[in-house]
């Protein structure tokens, strides 16, 4: 099949049909920040982090096929302030303790946060009521630092064959869950399951060692978030409206 | 696990040939059953069909007419929207609390009557309304409320309490209701009957394609809210690739202020019915299923008998009209409360058997939609209107409308006006002419659209109703001068963050974000920076939500901070001191207070 052309920021790329703006973004080097994202799985379109503009249309890139001749904003001073709204919403939703989280500095939505020049969100804290599952030998589940981006449920329905996870209720009440009635013990997961490594933050931990890297020498201490991904590697952290 | 809860709940999946995606069909038969879904069900519906049981509770916990614990043997849901808020339900909540002696949301001790609040049912016209069971109760008043209550208690079933029955077909013995239909304004849709068959014979005579022609010229758009043409959207189903095509009829009005649908479903179901078979003709489908809110229930065995009717007539099943070539049929899908299922990508998934969350688009549903099938989704009154189109023509349809328009739109109009109903009107008509028809001459604010709609003062009543300017699905509430646009806004932001369905993150936490922010302002503790806050919060959720729930939601909001922003300002003040003044010092200390075994009190220490 012939390929497309598309711009994104105004440079010219192209690609596969078939492809979705954020990988094909990628494969030129063009990091879109996203969250709820996992390669391999299919795209979920939840955390809206990756919202771009197509011809002066919002939508998720993660989910957004390309085509020919679309112009596509990504790193404009618009979508820069949406996201960081984004996930300043996702701190104050749930309770995040960045400095005693085991998953500090290996964390995608401390690493965002970071990357975005955000120190506090300015969003009221909502401080929910959740629960913590430790009842598994080598998993435990901290829903109070739960995101709700379904990468855990999705690896184990669609990698590991298991559908350990789902989601119940419905807006604020919305929470991850195994069975009815079940604690993690009860559940088919198994340590050694990839879904055990596609929490971006700190809700799914394998139990033990989690200090064997220690603070200051993890991914995102080393290299902010998407610099992987972007060629050149020149990258300046947003500062956004902070002091 | 309880034998009679595994026989109910063996016989509810057989009944549904243990299809998973029938998920919906087997909770309600198991509730209807049993007043509940309890966890033992769950397990045995995860059995029968090979679902697994998270899904099942996934479904389950998404909609608010299910329950998994009892709720009492007959639930009242008493609706709770602005409208009923500005006509008494307040008084009328007060009695059933007294009479019943519990508090909203509790159940008698005797487990026989559960009182809940539910959002519109579709009666904003004859508020405050109520359902018992899946019987309708409208222009409640504390007295009404306390003779249900008696007549409930005394062992009445709840439609043995009516005391007079509606107009038009609300009286028909399958329906029977106290509903009203308030037909204010016919025209072309709502005043002729029609030759019943007559639009399907026409149809048949041509080929698809001129169908679809015909609908185009006559220029038709979604009637839903979103104004898509109508013949567009069947031209692409009829080209996407698939054995199975299917046609949706959106019933699932459940758009605050919005009743319309209602009121064609009870005296124009024919119409609707021969739409959906026209636009499988069209489209090549055989299968058109119509989602029915749980709301209208009670109008279900009414459909029922007019689909077995119209299969009688040779209008629907196999060879309809002795055409060979062209088979069709339709059967009832019943929601079971969720606002945001009235959005296809939404309603197609709740149909599938799972909880309302939106499908993800591309692809679109006329390619891959319901179980990957290509499938139409329309709303009630364009359905309607096809029929209507197919019997006169397209050139006296896009005849009717005024300034570039084409066609008519059914308006439901409620709140502050004499003459509350529905009113057919040509698109292009200006909303000033709408509100001195139904008597609202006396409107400060009008929200065009209902809780997703804008927020318009007089300065914009010259505005036309039409897709291109004052964009509505048919709802318009008139708010008179005693009205507080703020407070109204801020009661709709509950509507939202109750009605999200929690999947995408704007959404979800933005509308309880902008429900906490609005509850300062309306309580007198916001300041001159919320409104700021207020509008870029707004603006994300906007541009980031992922379905129309989310786009929508601060819609009113947005629009009133524009046209009525002085309202607001006088609400919010700064404290001259720079103190916050949301900040509650003293409730702030009342727990360490506490722990201290002292209080603090403005200053003062007081030994606990």
């Amino acid at each position: 099949m012939s390929e497309i052309t598309l711009t994104i920021d105004g440079r010219e790329i192209t690609t596969q049909p078939g492809r979705t703006i954020l990988e094909a973004a990628e494969e030129h080097g063009i990091y879109i920040p996203r969250l709820c994202h996992l390669p391999g799985l299919k795209p979920f379109g939840g955390c809206r982090v990756c919202t771009v503009l197509v011809n002066g249309r919002s939508e998720a890139a993660c989910t957004q096929p390309v085509a020919q001749g679309i112009v596509v904003e990504n790193d404009t001073e618009q979508l820069r302030a949406w996201r960081r709204n984004i996930i300043e919403m996702l701190f104050v939703e749930g309770n995040h303790f960045c400095p005693s989280c085991e998953k500090s500095g290996d964390c995608e939505l401390q690493a965002l946060a970071y990357r975005m020049g955000i120190s506090a969100p300015r969003h009221p804290f909502l401080w929910p009521r959740r629960e913590v599952d430790a009842s598994h030998p080598d998993v435990l589940i901290d829903h109070n630092r739960c995101i709700l981006c379904a990468r855990c449920a999705r690896t184990s329905r669609d990698i590991d064959g298991k559908e350990v996870f789902g989601f119940v209720g419905r807006g604020p009440a919305r929470k991850l869950t195994i069975n009815p009635g079940a604690r993690l013990v009860d559940s088919a997961l198994d340590v050694t399951d990839q879904a055990v490594n596609a929490c971006p933050v700190g809700a799914i931990l394998r139990k033990r060692g989690a200090y064997a890297t220690p603070v200051g020498r993890r991914h995102y201490d080393r290299a902010p978030i998407g610099s992987g991904i972007e060629t050149p590697a020149e990258l300046t952290i947003d500062r956004g409206d902070q002091p | 696990m309880d034998t009679e809860v595994r026989q109910i709940t063996s016989d509810a999946c057989r009944a549904f040939a243990n299809d998973g995606t029938r998920l919906l069909d087997i909770l309600h038969e198991i509730q209807r059953r049993l007043g509940h879904v309890p966890p033992d069900a769950i397990e045995a519906i995860a059995d029968c069909t090979s679902l697994a049981p998270v899904r099942v509770q996934q479904t389950l916990a998404f909609y608010a007419f299910f329950s998994d614990r009892p709720l009492g043997k007959v639930v009242i849901r008493l609706c709770d929207d602005v409208v009923d808020r500005m006509w008494g339900y307040d008084a009328v909540r007060a009695a059933f609390e007294k009479a019943l002696g519990i508090p909203m949301g509790g159940t008698t001790p005797d487990g026989m009557i559960g009182l809940q609040r539910t959002p519109c049912i579709g009666m904003s016209d004859q508020s405050p309304a109520a359902l018992v069971g899946t019987t309708v109760f409208t222009r409640l008043t504390p007295e009404s409320a306390e003779r249900i209550v008696a007549g409930l208690r005394a062992g009445c079933q709840p439609a043995e309490l009516i005391e007079k029955c509606g107009d038009g077909n609300n009286a028909h013995t399958l329906v029977r209701a106290m509903v009203r239909n308030n037909i204010r304004q016919p025209g072309a849709v709502l005043l002729t009957e029609g030759e019943r068959g007559a639009a399907i014979a026409n149809a048949l005579a041509m080929s698809p394609a001129e169908v679809i022609r015909t609908v185009k010229n006559a220029r038709l758009r979604g009637c839903g809210g979103a104004g898509f043409p109508t013949g567009m959207k069947w031209e692409f189903a009829r080209s996407a690739r698939g054995p199975r095509k299917l046609i949706f009829c959106n019933a699932d009005e459940g758009e605050p202020g919005t009743f319309k649908d209602r009121v064609l479903l009870t005296e124009h179901p024919n119409r609707v019915f021969a739409g959906m078979t026209i636009a499988g003709y069209a489209v090549g489908a055989a299968e058109g299923i119509l989602y029915l809110r749980a709301e209208y229930a009670y109008l279900r065995p009414f459909l029922e008998d007019i689909l077995a009717r119209r299969r009688a007539d040779g209008l629907l099943g196999n060879a309809i009209r002795g055409k060979h070539s062209f088979g069709f049929d339709i059967r009832i899908q019943l929601g079971a409360g969720s606002y945001v299922c009235g959005a296809e990508l939404a309603l197609l998934r709740s149909c599938e058997g799972g909880p309302g969350e939106p499908m993800t688009r591309p692809p679109f549903p006329v390619q891959s939609g319901y179980l990957g099938c290509p499938s139409v989704v329309n709303n009630v009154e364009t359905l309607a209107l096809v029929t209507k189109i197919l019997e006169s023509g397209a050139p006296a349809f896009s005849e009717l409308g005024e300034e570039g328009c084409s066609g008519t739109k059914l308006l439901s109009l409620s709140g502050d006006c004499t003459r509350p109903g529905v009113y057919e009107v040509p698109l292009g008509t200006p909303l000033r002419d709408v509100l001195d028809m139904c008597g609202g001459g006396d409107a400060r604010s009008v929200l065009v659209g209902g809780a997703s709609g804008r927020f318009v003062g007089p300065a914009l009543f010259d505005r036309l109703i039409s897709f291109d300017d004052l964009s509505t699905g048919g709802a318009i509430i008139v708010f008179g001068p005693q009205r507080s646009v703020p407070e109204i806004v801020e009661l709709y932001s509950h509507f939202f963050a109750e009605e999200s369905c929690g999947y995408c993150a704007p959404c979800r936490i933005g509308t309880v974000l902008l429900r906490e922010r609005l509850g300062r302002i309306v309580r007198g503790t916001g300041e001159p920076a919320d409104l700021e806050y207020l509008e870029e919060l707004g603006d994300t959720m906007k541009a980031t939500s992922r379905c129309g729930l989310g786009q929508a939601a601060p819609n009113a909001l947005l629009s009133s901070l524009k046209n009525f922003r002085p309202a607001y300002e006088e609400l919010v003040r700064s404290d001259p001191d720079g103190f916050k003044r949301a900040f509650d010092l003293d409730k702030a200390v009342t727990q360490a207070g506490e722990i201290a075994a002292r209080l603090s009190i403005r200053g003062q220490e007081v030994a606990l």
